[in-house]
């Protein structure tokens, strides 16, 4: 079998039992790989309703065909899966860096985490062996720190290693797995799942070769690749990266500002790309097998926040900036590095700030709820201590850590209308009430409030659709986007090249045959896709998730955008909310409810998943 | 022989190397048609973000790899003062290993005999690493052009010094 090792682990961590199966290769063909086949993979092991946190809950990683190649950042990627803590739904996060690589070569597709751990403990994979490995001395660590610890302690400086932080060790329900330091699997919450398995790190060794069916081929679509990296496609992350967006948000009068307060920064230039670049960037780092390379390695030389580091991107920068009403791009660096010492997400690091630093001001959170902190806007010493109050989990970063939606129902007060979340996961960078088809792939995400599980927000900021306005057909548009999205996230290349795949579906497809060996037409590859996209609402369906979840935050559909200028009155109303969820459930082919149909399923090939929606119809 | 200051070796420039191991890959596919880094004539080492090197065998005069073979596998090629490894005689016993100042020498994880850099000697276009590396961040060079280069980036840099203090208030 080419483009996959063959082989599945399973790791029970309550019984310290190994187990490795061969790979389905009906599977393969079927979901890819990625988010794909881990959420296949997650749905044949779990039951109905399970607790995120419950031992019953598995974990699963997976790598894609690509993985342990030389393709242009597909040969690096992996992807973590299970039940989310804060959508209690399906959730799954992609990482790039080494660590995905290194488990191809170690010799697997997917390990999936069983049960539960009595005591904290590491697994520690060298190829065929496996181990699992008290970590006691590990709980409290970083994961930088961890890494370090454990290439000392099992002697192999090329050893990767995947960890949680403290965060994750306290399920912070917005805690993330990092891998390399500084990469994370990030959104979702999958770190506090793994805590909740007493799982600390993932250590890997893996020597086997990989190769693929087709190497000259596939060499010369790799060279052909470099080049169109080279180009236009990606001249964004090789030069100022995602925080570009910044400014460019700023102009439309679509950058959510102050938890969305405003949609615009009047201090949008101090936290600018531009700037950024300028004062702190050291360095443009890559990672295995990248021939764009993207990553905006910070350092801030001065100042109170003088020798941190971290990489910085658009979403994290404007969560902990702009959303914040901070204006100081050292803070964020900050933050940002805090979140990496942690393991929280730092998206929703920051809308959580952003939240409380609302209802601070609107006196639903007093002084002496935050601890003593003067949580105002634009505060950027609370910013970086309330960061740090979640990590810990101490004082009142014990009830944010819950996350904006858990959060506000424990503080009540109307907090609830100040918690911007989609299926409980915090917003990203994009006010959706100006940006009408973005607000559409946001509110049916299935891994709730996420640009990246569709960018179609680019319709609307480059000007192809009306983005005050819904109309219906486009949904149409959205489907499609997703689709060529799930595909990305299965076959595990990364986002930012998405541009250089200049026929899409077409080029995809010509990948994955190289790779595989087997011929696959694009609209085969289309069909993953799709399929893709139906198994995880087969899922979120099974979870009882359900048209009522496809939603916007309060604030989206109450607050008109208050700030003069291209955006101002911009908001969702219900009406239109009600037509864009008709408008998407047809394109889909979906029942009115949102429900996948058994036809559709069927025609996907999917007939084994029938009987889970089945039961939903007939109950509706 | 050639003279230690016609001998070229691959050479990477810190400043450009982004650790995307490309480097590694190519040179492990042209000489093993496999993806595994292992079994790569280079090495990349990422110490912490800001540090990515990419290391090879510099084709040391009077290499110490070697003077430390205790077998006599081992020899520095007169054309172009690569090192050549007998892999009848080499045991992997890794003395040449522990003699590389550079971690350019090393035991093929299968073989069990030693491995390094040749220049990719059977491929008419030259070393392999040198032509995918995508930031373009390996050359191959001599140590004078390399003395040279260095020369010219510190003088820039001083330059650059000098132009900010003489225009900063
Ligand atoms: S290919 Fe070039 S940039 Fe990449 S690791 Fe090797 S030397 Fe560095
Ligand atoms: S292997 Fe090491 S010691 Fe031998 S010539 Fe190369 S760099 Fe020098
Ligand atoms: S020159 Fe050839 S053999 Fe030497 S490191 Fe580069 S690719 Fe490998």
């Amino acid at each position: 079998m080419y483009g996959y090792a063959g082989r599945v682990l399973h790791v029970d961590l309550t019984t310290g039992k190994t187990r490795i199966e061969p790979l389905n290769e009906d599977y393969a063909k079927k979901y890819i790989g990625g988010i794909g086949l881990g959420m296949r993979l997650w749905l044949d092991h779990s039951k109905a309703g399970v607790d995120p946190f419950s031992p019953e809950n598995p974990l699963v990683l997976t790598t894609g065909p690509t993985s342990g190649t030389v393709w242009p950042t597909g040969g690096n990627g992996h992807a973590f899966v299970s039940k989310s803590p804060q959508s209690y739904g399906i959730a799954e996060a992609k990482s790039h860096g080494s660590f995905g690589t290194e488990l191809k070569r170690a010799g697997y597709d997917a390990v999936i985490f069983h049960g539960k751990a009595e005591r904290p403990v590491y697994v520690w994979i060298d190829d065929d062996s496996i181990q699992i490995l008290d970590a006691a001395h590990l709980w409290g660590k970083s994961p930088a720190e961890t890494e370090d610890i454990i290439k000392e302690e099992l002697g192999d400086y090329y050893i990767r290693v995947a960890a949680i932080g403290p965060a994750g060790e306290k399920l912070v329900r917005i805690a993330c797995i990092i891998n390399e330091k500084s990469r994370a699997a990030g959104r979702c919450g999958l770190g506090a799942v793994m805590g909740s398995k007493n799982l600390k790190a993932i250590a890997i060794r893996g020597t086997k070769d990989v190769t693929v069916a087709k190497p000259d081929e596939f060499l010369e679509f790799v060279k052909e690749f470099h080049e169109r990296m080279k180009g236009p496609a990606t001249k964004k992350y090789r030069t100022l990266g995602t925080p570009e967006n910044v400014l460019v948000h700023n102009a439309l009068h679509c950058m959510p500002t102050r938890n969305y307060n405003n949609a615009h920064f009047e201090a949008a230039e101090k936290v600018s790309g531009e700037y950024l670049n300028d004062r702190y960037v050291a360095k443009i780092i890559g990672c295995s097998s990248c021939a764009m390379r993207c990553e905006h390695v910070c350092v801030v030389n001065e100042g109170p926040y003088k020798g941190a580091m971290a990489r910085v991107e658009y979403e994290p920068l404007w969560a902990m900036g702009p959303y914040c009403g901070v204006d100081r791009l050292d803070a964020i660096i900050k933050g940002s590095e805090l979140c990496n010492y942690y393991g929280i997400d730092s998206i929703s690091a920051g809308v959580i700030v952003g939240f409380a630093m609302d209802c601070f001001e609107n006196g639903i959170l007093t002084i002496k709820d935050t601890d003593g902190i003067e949580a105002s806007f634009g505060n950027h010493e609370a910013l970086v201590k309330l960061i740090e109050k979640i990590g810990k989990r101490e004082g009142i970063g014990d009830i944010l850590a819950e996350g904006v939606k858990f959060a506000a129902e424990k503080i009540g007060k109307g907090a609830e209308k100040l918690a911007q979340h989609i299926k409980g996961v915090e917003v990203t960078g994009y006010d959706l009430r100006c940006l009408k088809t973005a607000a559409l792939g946001f509110a049916v995400s299935f891994r709730g409030a996420d640009h990246n599980r569709h960018g179609s927000y680019a319709f609307d900021v480059k000007g192809k659709f009306n983005r005050l306005k819904y109309e219906k057909g486009r949904a149409k548009a959205v489907k499609d986007i997703e689709d060529v999205y799930t595909v990305i996230d299965s076959m595990i290349i990364c986002k930012f090249s998405r541009g250089t795949y200049y026929k899409e579906f077409e080029d995809l497809a010509k990948l994955y045959t190289l790779v595989t060996g087997w011929e696959t037409t694009p609209e085969e590859m289309r069909l993953k896709g799709e399929r893709i996209n139906n198994l995880a609402r087969v899922i979120n369906v099974r979870e009882g998730l359900g048209r009522k979840d496809d939603t916007l935050p309060w604030k989206v559909m109450n607050v008109p955008i208050p700030d003069e200028g291209p955006s101002k009155g911009a908001y969702v109303t219900q009406e239109e909310l009600e037509l864009m969820l008709d408008d998407y459930y047809e394109a889909r082919g979906w029942t009115r409810d949102g429900v996948p149909t058994p036809e559709k399923l069927k025609a996907l090939g999917m007939d084994d998943l029938i009987p889970i929606v089945e039961a939903k119809i007939q109950k509706a | 022989m050639v003279k230690i200051h016609e001998r070229k070796f691959v050479s990477v420039d810190p400043d450009k190397c982004v650790g995307c191991q490309v480097c590694e890959y190519i040179c492990a596919w042209n000489k093993e048609k496999a993806f595994n880094p292992l079994k790569s004539r280079i090495r990349v080492v990422r110490l912490n973000p800001l540090v990515n090197v990419s290391i090879t065998c510099r084709l040391c005069e009077d290499p110490p790899c070697v003077a430390a073979c205790p077998r006599d596998a081992l020899t520095q090629s007169e054309e172009n003062g690569t090192i050549l490894v007998d892999e009848d005689k080499c045991n992997g016993c890794g003395w040449c290993i522990e003699a590389c100042d550079y971690g350019a020498i090393m035991l093929h994880p299968e073989k069990k005999v030693v491995f390094v850099c040749d220049l990719c000697k059977d491929k008419p276009d030259g070393p392999q690493c040198v032509k995918w590396c995508p930031e373009e961040a390996l050359d191959l060079v001599t140590a004078d052009v390399l003395a040279q280069k260095a020369r010219i980036t510190a003088t820039k840099k001083l330059f650059q010094e000098a132009l900010k203090t003489s225009t900063t208030p």
